[in-house]
């Protein structure tokens, strides 16, 4: 282990940190501008040219405003509980290809932080643990809202997880490989060699799972913005709560790009239109996400566990069984 | 040295989050701390190489420990002290001290007596989830199914306990219908 390779990885872990602390504060800049035109406003206007400067006044506002602790919270719990959202967003990126290799001065730049040979498997899994941060907020919170809502957030997890993992599985048979990388090169051919055109089930399945896991409408019961309050966030302020909706939105970009490579090819074959093209359809996915909520209402916790166990669950087990025999013959 | 220095970290971390999760006499305490120590625990398999191992340990006690929590959720006010009934504290500290001892022991025995063998070497070559998938289809084969099909029988046994009048929404009923079921509801033999 030399030490070129521990500056290395140490620059990509500063590097993304950075890079998607940033977008997540733009992204919901984005948010309010897309939702704000699908509904014929103008959304943020005041603060910069169209708004833009908008973003930073919210940080100094989420950051310089007084961080209150109330009485009867289970403190440790309550105070770390954020903390769990937004750092596990940002560890599940670790596994995460980016961008195709590049070469800089005769360095070759792989940016990916660990290329472990499991990748997605642990992309989804250290993801889940972010549903930790609602569960523990709520349960913490010593207030009635909050415990209802940190319910919902278990019903949500123990919903959506099962067709996740059964909806790649059929793609995951087709690869014969768990790293991200591998998966892209399966499809490095070109258009046609998308997995999405030859599993468009395992495609819709993971991209529903997708809503419930970053807990976006039509899912986004965990914060249940009937009840006018915030849910788990009731009881929290300032950069707390500012934790929580950074690792909430920079989850949305690592899920994104989760779908962009598994289904949609990736970066290609590693050519830099093949990377830009990763950014675009990424850029797409987040899209929809805004584009979902502006068009649709919230369903019930009962309702998406009718969804999740009676409907897409038994659709994903068909899935794998046709792909398997049809592998096998 | 990283290896050494992560090992020694996260073997304390580990210790202290299930002392914790035995110590404490608050629910909500108890089911994080021990929610966190599975998730250290993955971190000594991505230590040995066992990559795939790892990320299943953090897919499945996350997910296990989360119906752990709605339990936590329904049974105690989880932000107060659970009361603890202890009427026998002698019975309770020697049977506990003898099951650890009994554990240690099960453990120890087969390296105190150099009695371990690695059956089943790694195979160059080959990738983690693959080295697990064939040995657990050839020698762990039985095994492997057995559970299989334990799983399916509680599964089939958990729907018929709780499938019971699923079709009947009390939110939808008049009182009097709800008053007329209350008898039926009931089981017969005050089998609580």
């Amino acid at each position: 282990m030399d030490v070129a390779f521990i500056i290395e990885t140490i620059i990509k872990i500063v590097v993304i940190l950075l890079v998607f602390s940033a977008l997540a504060g733009l992204g919901t800049y984005f948010e309010r501008k897309v939702l704000a035109f699908m509904q014929r406003r103008l959304g943020p206007m005041h603060v910069g040219p169209f708004g833009l400067l908008q973003v930073a006044a919210d940080g100094i506002k989420l950051f310089t405003k007084e961080d209150i602790i109330p009485q009867n919270v289970v403190k440790p719990i309550f105070k770390i509980a954020p903390v769990i959202t937004a750092a596990t967003a940002f560890m599940a990126a670790a596994a995460i290809p980016f961008w195709p290799q590049f070469t800089v001065m005769g360095y070759t730049v792989h940016p990916i932080v660990a290329d472990i040979n499991v990748g997605i498997l642990y992309v989804l899994g250290v993801m889940a643990i972010g549903l930790y941060g609602p569960l523990l907020g709520g349960m913490a919170s010593a207030n009635k809202w909050s415990l209802i809502s940190a319910a919902r957030s278990a019903a949500i997890f123990i919903s959506y997880e099962v067709i996740t993992g059964l909806s790649l599985l059929a793609p995951l048979m087709m690869v014969g490989s768990l790293s991200l990388i591998d998966i892209n090169n399966y499809q490095a051919g070109g258009i046609t060699h998308w997995i999405v055109w030859s599993q468009p089930v395992a495609f819709i399945l993971f991209w529903i799972a997708a809503f419930a896991e970053t807990g976006r409408t039509p899912f986004h019961l965990v914060a249940n913005d009937h009840e006018i309050i915030d849910g788990f966030g009731t009881e929290y302020s300032g950069m707390r709560w500012g934790l929580f909706f950074i690792g909430e939105y920079a989850n949305m970009f690592f899920i994104s790009f989760v779908i962009a490579i598994i289904f949609l090819g990736g970066f290609g074959d590693g050519s830099i239109a093949g990377a830009f093209q990763l950014l675009l359809k990424v850029a797409f996915f987040f899209f929809f996400f805004l584009w979902t909520r502006a068009a649709w209402p919230d369903v019930r916790p009962d309702q998406l566990m009718w969804l999740c166990w009676k409907v897409l669950m038994p659709i994903a087990v068909i899935n794998i069984v046709i792909t398997g025999i049809v592998m096998m013959f | 040295m990283f290896e050494a220095i992560a090992f020694y970290l996260f073997a304390a971390l580990t210790i202290t989050m299930f002392t914790i999760t035995v110590m404490t006499s608050q629910a909500l305490y108890a089911i994080t701390a021990m929610a966190a120590g599975m998730i250290f625990i993955s971190a000594f398999f991505f230590i040995l190489g066992a990559d795939f191992l790892g990320a299943i340990q953090i897919i499945v006690y996350t997910g296990a420990v989360m119906a752990l929590y709605a339990f936590g959720m329904m049974f105690f006010d989880t932000t107060r002290d659970v009361v603890e009934k202890r009427t026998n504290p002698q019975i309770v500290f020697v049977l506990g001290v003898l099951a650890a001892v009994m554990v240690v022991a099960i453990f120890v025995a087969p390296i105190v007596s150099n009695n371990i063998q690695a059956l089943y070497p790694i195979q160059e070559g080959v990738g983690n989830s693959q080295a697990v998938g064939m040995v657990l289809f050839t020698k762990y084969l039985v095994p492997f199914e057995l559970a299989a099909v334990m799983l399916l029988v509680a599964m089939i046994g958990g729907i018929v306990l709780a499938g019971k009048k699923m079709d009947k929404s009390l939110t939808l009923m008049k009182e009097e219908e709800i008053g007329l079921m209350d008898d039926t509801f009931e089981p017969k033999a005050g089998g609580h």
